[in-house]
This record gives structure tokens, sequence and C-alpha cells, in this order.
């Protein structure tokens, strides 16, 4: 039974932007879209499993900071080498200011 | 479609090429025997890590020949023969025969030199806790290696002849840091120093310098360049100029031939004057991806901006666009005191970027910085210094053409 966790305040994310959320163990990344909306993926590229809150977020995607393998981060597909593997996707949603994401169980 | 050379260059290359619809024979040659890998974390964390597998290659149909050379090339022919005695004809052939670590100008002793899988392998069975290790060259790769032999408890001693560290590829002050870093790391840097001779001793090798004095050590790693392999094109008539000579959409002077990766000179948009030869894990990697379109027929320039990374200890330094051309200078100091480092050309366009930080702190201002420096943007260096300006915004900005 999935669980909606909270992961952050609406504001904890600049436009366009995307912080670390870690919960149980496990490294999460929450984007927050130009147009205000949120997207959660695993926190770690799929390429070496570096940190993805440290790239950069522009046009619909997300950079690795290490080799700048590109994912779409809203629905987590890698865009060409090195990124073989699309990065999970998780569904987000806004209540109260609180950005949950919906985690397995 | 004939690769030649397995590097990231060429292996990227081959998947690029049935990645874009080549539905014909693709045949990579690689001298090494061994799957294709990664060269940057040798240096790094000892690593071998593979770029690909053979599940990967029998995927996209590419016929692998390993521990393979080329020998002789017949642009005429159309024809490039192996080590084994093949012939293997071809519509398109790339070269990517990447580099070869420069030796030192002496004999004497062992040294090691690093470029391989193998030669990593050697070199870490030599190291352990207090072994003595001496690396002569200061620059990227020398400078890796001292941190991961330090990493292992070894007592390393870079011995560089210029003044500074990893030369005009780095500005100044991030040399320094980074020379910082190794002192803290207790490795013993020392710039200005000429390195005169080998001699092996009963206790060990002694480096012989040019004020005198000398240092002893159990280890001599070698960083000192590397040169381009360049004797397949040479001996085939192929333009060669401290690598092989290639117009902007990676064609050599040969039809049918390209050239990309560690082992080309091609001219850059960004940096007129002198073609470019650039080192790097990015360039090979797009590089390939560029010869592979022309291969296919597309009339692609390569423009990317050059980039680098390099991990030494806990720092990530990286470098965006040419240091070199720089004239004038702008330096960004974050809240976390992490500097940012600005190069302009005479017209005020941003040139070059660089910046060292822990772990992956510095990648997103110097992927914007890159960005800009793509965009021809000119950056006012009040506004580049100012940490209260967001890089972002800058690109955003319309940009003053000239």
């Amino acid at each position: 039974m999935s669980q909606w966790i909270a992961a952050c305040d609406v504001e904890d994310v600049d436009l366009e932007d995307v912080i670390p959320f870690d919960h149980a163990g496990n490294a999460y990344a929450v984007y927050r879209s130009p147009d205000d909306a949120y997207f959660a993926t695993d926190g770690h590229c799929t390429h070496e499993q570096q940190l993805l809150c440290d790239g950069l977020v522009m046009d619909g995607v997300i950079e690795c900071p290490k080799h700048n393998g590109r994912f779409d981060y809203t629905t987590g597909k890698a865009l060409g080498a090195p990124v073989l593997v699309d990065v999970r996707t998780y569904a987000t949603k806004v209540e109260d200011g609180t950005v949950y994401i919906e985690l397995p169980p | 479609m004939v690769v030649v050379g397995a590097g990231e260059c060429g292996t990227r290359a081959a998947f690029a090429l049935r990645e874009n619809g080549w539905t014909g024979p693709i045949t990579l040659v690689g001298g090494e025997a061994e799957l294709p890998y990664e060269r940057p974390p040798l240096s790094k964390t000892w690593a071998h890590k593979p770029i690909c597998d053979d599940e990967r290659l029998r995927a996209a149909d590419v016929t692998y020949l390993p521990g393979t050379h080329a020998t002789a090339l017949d642009p005429h022919a159309h024809a490039v023969t192996l080590d084994d005695g093949r012939t293997l004809a071809y519509a398109k052939l790339l070269l990517a025969t990447g580099a070869t670590a420069r030796p030192l100008p002496f004999d004497g002793a062992p040294v090691h030199l690093v470029r391989t899988h193998g030669d990593v392998r050697t070199l870490r069975t030599r190291l352990r806790a207090g072994t003595r290790v001496g690396v002569i060259g200061g620059g990227f790769i020398g400078l890796e290696l001292a941190a991961a032999a330090a990493a292992l408890g070894a007592d390393v001693t870079v011995l560089e002849l210029a003044d500074r560290l990893m030369g005009r590829a780095v500005p100044a002050r991030i040399a320094q840091t980074v020379a910082a870093r190794h002192a803290a790391a207790g490795v013993d840097v020392r710039c200005g120093t000429a390195v005169t001779g080998l001699a092996e001793r009963a206790g060990g090798t002694v480096i012989s310098l040019a004020d005198g004095t000398s240092v002893e050590v159990d280890v001599v790693v070698a960083g000192v360049g590397a040169v381009p392999n360049t004797a397949l094109a040479e001996r085939a008539g192929l333009a060669v100029d401290d690598g092989v000579l290639v117009d902007a959409s990676l064609a050599t002077s040969a039809p049918d031939v390209f050239a990309a990766g560690d082992c080309c000179r091609f001219p850059h948009p960004l940096y007129p004057g002198r073609p470019l030869r650039l080192e790097s894990w990015r360039a090979a990697q797009q590089q390939g991806d560029t010869a592979a379109t022309g291969m296919l027929g597309a009339d692609e320039a390569y423009t990317a901006v050059p980039w680098f990374w390099s991990d030494q200890h806990d720092l990530s330094l990286q470098v965006a666009g040419l240091a070199a051309a720089a004239t004038d200078e702008a330096v960004r100091v974050r809240p976390d005191g992490v500097e940012l480092w600005f190069g302009l050309d005479a017209e005020g366009r941003l040139v070059a970027a660089a910046a060292v930080g822990p772990g992956n702190a510095v990648a997103k201002d110097v992927r914007l910085a890159e960005m800009l420096i793509a965009a021809r943007v000119v950056v006012p260096a009040d506004a580049l210094a100012d940490p209260g300006v967001a890089l972002k915004s800058l690109l955003r900005r319309t940009p003053a053409r000239v």
C-alpha cells in the first residue's frame, strides 16, 4: 500500500530548481517546474549514482552534475548517452503548502 | 562503417551510427584486448569501468575486434589493414586512435606512465601505506594519481616544472586552491622544480633535480602529457599537425575519413586561431556523436564549448571554455566560500569559467557559465562577480551581440 510522504514546503524549492529529499534511507529529488508544478524522481543518476539535486534544471530537464546525463524530470526518461536507463519517478501532490510524494511501502 | 579506436570516442561513434539509423555493418577496432572502458576513473579511484558489455554490442550489431591494431590505411581503396592480416573495406572510416602517454626524456629507472587499465593495475599493486611515490608532472593525471596514492597512505611528492600546477588550462587562483588541498593531505607539491635524471639505487629510485638536490622514492609515476596517435593517418598521407587535422565537421583531408577525440585537431568557432586538440572525456563523447552523423552524411559542425572535470581528494574541479583565451577575469565568491572564476576576452565576452569545490558543488554554476560562453554573451564583469546576481538570469537577458 503506497503512502503519501511529506517532502517539503512549496517554497523550499525555487522555481525551475531541485532539492534533495531523503526518506527511509533512500534519496529522492523534488523539482518545481517554471509553471509551478512539482515532480519527484529517485535522487541518484542511473549512470553512476551521483546526486541529481546538484545538477541544473532547465527546460524540463535535470542534468546530472557529473557527466551531464540528461533526464526529463517530468517523465524520468533518459535523454541520451551517457544515461541509458530512465530514472524512476513518483507522483506528487500539493496540499496546504506542503509537497507530498507517493512512495511505495 | 569502420571505427579505428575503441576508447570513449570510437565506442560512442559505433553506437551512434546504429542509433542514427545505419543498418549496414559497423566494425569497431580496438587495440586493447578487453571491452571498451572509461579512462577517467582509472586515475581517480583506480576503478575499471567498462563502457558497454558484449550484450550491448550484440544488441547494436557492432562487430568489436579487441586486441587488434590497424597497420595501414588506403584512402583511395577505402581499405584499412589490420595486424591480423585482414583488410576491412569501408564506406566511411573514423580514426579515434586517441593518444599515448608521453615518456620522460631520460632513462635510468622504471617509470609508470598511466593511460590504460593495464597501467593502472600495475601501478596499484606497487602502492601501499608508506610507499614513497614521486609524481613527475603536476597536470591533471599526475595530481589525480597523487591524490589517489595519498588516499592509500603513500608518501607522495609532486614535481612540477612550471611555477604552478596545471598550466594554462586552469587559472592561477584555482591552481592555488588545489595545491593547498594537496598540501593539507600531506602531498609534497614542488613547483618550479625541474627533474634532470633518474637513477636506481639500493634504497629506491633517486630523482635528480635541477637545483642539485634529489628525492628518493620507491615508485616513479610520470604524467607529462599525451601524444596523439597519428602514425596511421600520417603514413596514409593525411594532413597531420600534432593531431589529425580535420575541419569543423571532423572530416580529415582524405575523403570519407573522419577523425575525432584525443587524436584530432579541429577549428573551433568560439576560439579563432590555432585549431584545438582537446583531451577530455566530454569532447571524446560528443565528437564521437558528431563524427557518426558526419559519416552518415550530415553536415554538422562540432561547436560544443570545451569542458572537463578533475577529481582530486574530495574536490572536483571543473573548467568550461579555454582559460588561456581570457584576457580579463571576474571572480565571484559564493556564500559557501567557493570561488567561481570567469574569463573574459577583450570584447567582454565570457570565454571560460573555472571553479573547484567539494563533491559536485560547482557543477551547476559551471554549467550555466558554459551556456553563457556558448551564447557568446557580453556580460558586465561586476554582474559575474556579484553573488546576488543569478547566473541563470544572465542567460535569459538579451545577449549583446557584437
